[in-house]
């Protein structure tokens, strides 16, 4: 299925030697949509070692809230200080990072895939379309059948971050994750 | 409202942590975080009160979104005004432990929901501030205020499109619809002074160049008003000469009963923990 034009993923730039915490990262799953990673959805922003005056390093993992409200934010903070923790980086600082603040055009290409396997059409942003603009599109690609004749049924669907729509073609339900 | 055990390593940021303005500008950066995050957080608490209530169900799941968005603000922006203020107080002893007297939230938001047309009035006043200021805050000087703010104005415009729908909808609806949010509209129109009546608190942050000069955000709010209540086929009502003070703590009878409610179990018991 081809989905319409996205910007590119602002994937954060890894610093050498920390491939197998990323690794160890990738398997922590979205409470809401557990196909997903919290790396797919561009969620952790840096995974750094940082040298301390004499003393041993000290492993740094920042994590970026998606919405401002977002009650998975929480579970996914306690989920990477688990996985980090049963790993051995017990003395690991978890840091929130607020700034830039997380869009959903950070959400990796397997990520999107993810999505629609899953039955959630991911965001159709057009590039360099003004963000003001921007509101859950009159219609869009539908995850089951790939079909366009869609209709928006309302702006919010089971979470702030998803609309949920109708297919005309083959009449499935589904929710649609919005571009932030 | 804290799901972690330790405050130490909160999601939502160490209190006090992250890049804050100068000494000086302290105490009015904690009124003024206060009257953020209160607005929020009074909306918000608003809003849920619609769950399982709502005309439909798509509108309860819009209203109720929309209530967890305020609540996340709110969560953000009382974190970050706990720490400023330095007396260990963090989002939950903001939220639960304080009295009406102590709350800074527009006098606006504690207006009751009525029916829906007027929670839609309410609504679309006050998501077209927000857009403006989050907007403008976005190049705030200090910058944990600028990251919340940023992350903010995205979600408002989305709120802003359903509130706005909705006026349409209502206002250029049936003959029922359209007085009862054009009543709604005159009685709500009087607290739309307060949303640009700058005090000592804005002043000092807007030399300082931490917050922006609410007039100057004025013109653009009325005429993305203007055009919705247009498109509504809505009267506008004339300026009120009332100045209202809930961003100083004088408040309507309603924000007593709201916070009662909201308030009853952590006094009740205190420290509780799910």
């Amino acid at each position: 299925m081809n989905w319409p034009g996205r910007a590119q993923a602002a994937e954060p730039a890894r610093q050498p030697g920390t491939e197998n915490i990323w690794a160890l990262l990738e398997r922590v799953p979205d409470p809401e949509i557990p196909v997903l990673s919290v790396v797919d959805l561009g969620i952790v922003r840096h995974v750094e070692w940082e040298a301390a005056a004499g003393n041993p390093k000290i492993l740094h993992v920042g994590i970026t809230p998606t919405y401002s409200g977002c009650p998975a934010t929480e579970m996914i903070h306690q989920s990477v200080r688990r996985a980090l923790d049963a790993a051995g980086y017990t003395d690991a600082l978890i840091e929130q990072v607020l700034a830039p603040p997380w869009s959903s055009d950070w959400l990796t290409e397997a990520g999107r895939q993810k999505l629609a396997a899953f039955g959630i059409a991911p965001p159709e942003s057009a590039v360099g379309q003004p963000r003001h603009l921007l509101r859950a599109p009159a219609s869009v690609t539908c995850p089951h059948c790939g079909s366009r004749v869609t209709k928006r049924v309302s702006e919010f669907g089971s979470t702030p971050c998803k609309a949920h729509y109708r297919c005309a073609a083959c009449l499935e339900p589904f929710d649609y994750f919005k571009c932030l | 409202m804290s799901a972690v055990g330790e405050a130490a390593e909160s999601p939502r940021g160490k209190p006090g942590s992250g890049e804050s303005s100068p000494e000086g500008l302290r105490p009015a950066l904690f009124r003024y975080l206060l009257r953020l995050g209160d607005t929020s957080l009074v909306l918000g608490q608003r809003l849920g009160e619609w769950v399982g209530h709502s005309p439909a169900l798509e509108e309860d799941l819009g209203l109720a979104n929309i209530s967890l968005d305020l609540i996340g603000q709110a969560r953000l922006l009382l974190t970050y005004a706990g720490g400023i203020e330095g007396k260990g107080r963090d989002e939950d002893a903001l939220a639960f432990l304080r009295d009406a007297p102590s709350f800074a939230n527009l006098t606006l938001v504690e207006q009751p929901n009525g029916d829906f047309g007027r929670t839609i009035v309410r609504q679309c006043l006050l998501d077209a501030w927000q857009l403006e200021l989050y907007e403008a805050l976005a190049s705030s000087r200090d910058a944990r205020l600028s990251s919340i703010a940023s992350k903010a104005v995205k979600e408002t415009r989305y709120h802003f499109h359903y509130s706005s729908d909705w006026l349409v909808r209502l206002g250029d609806g049936t003959a029922e619809s359209h007085g009862r949010v054009q009543r709604a509209l005159e009685d709500l129109w009087r607290f739309t002074e307060e949303l640009f009546a700058a005090d000592e608190v804005e002043e000092q942050l807007g030399r300082a160049g931490v917050a922006p000069v609410l007039a100057d955000l004025q013109p653009r709010w009325s005429s993305r008003m203007d055009a919705a209540l247009h498109e509504a086929t809505l009267v506008k009502p004339p300026p009120s000469p009332y100045p209202w003070h809930g961003k100083r703590g004088v408040h309507t009878e309603h924000l007593g009963h709201l916070l009662a409610e909201m308030q009853h179990l952590q006094r009740t018991y205190p420290g509780a923990r799910w």
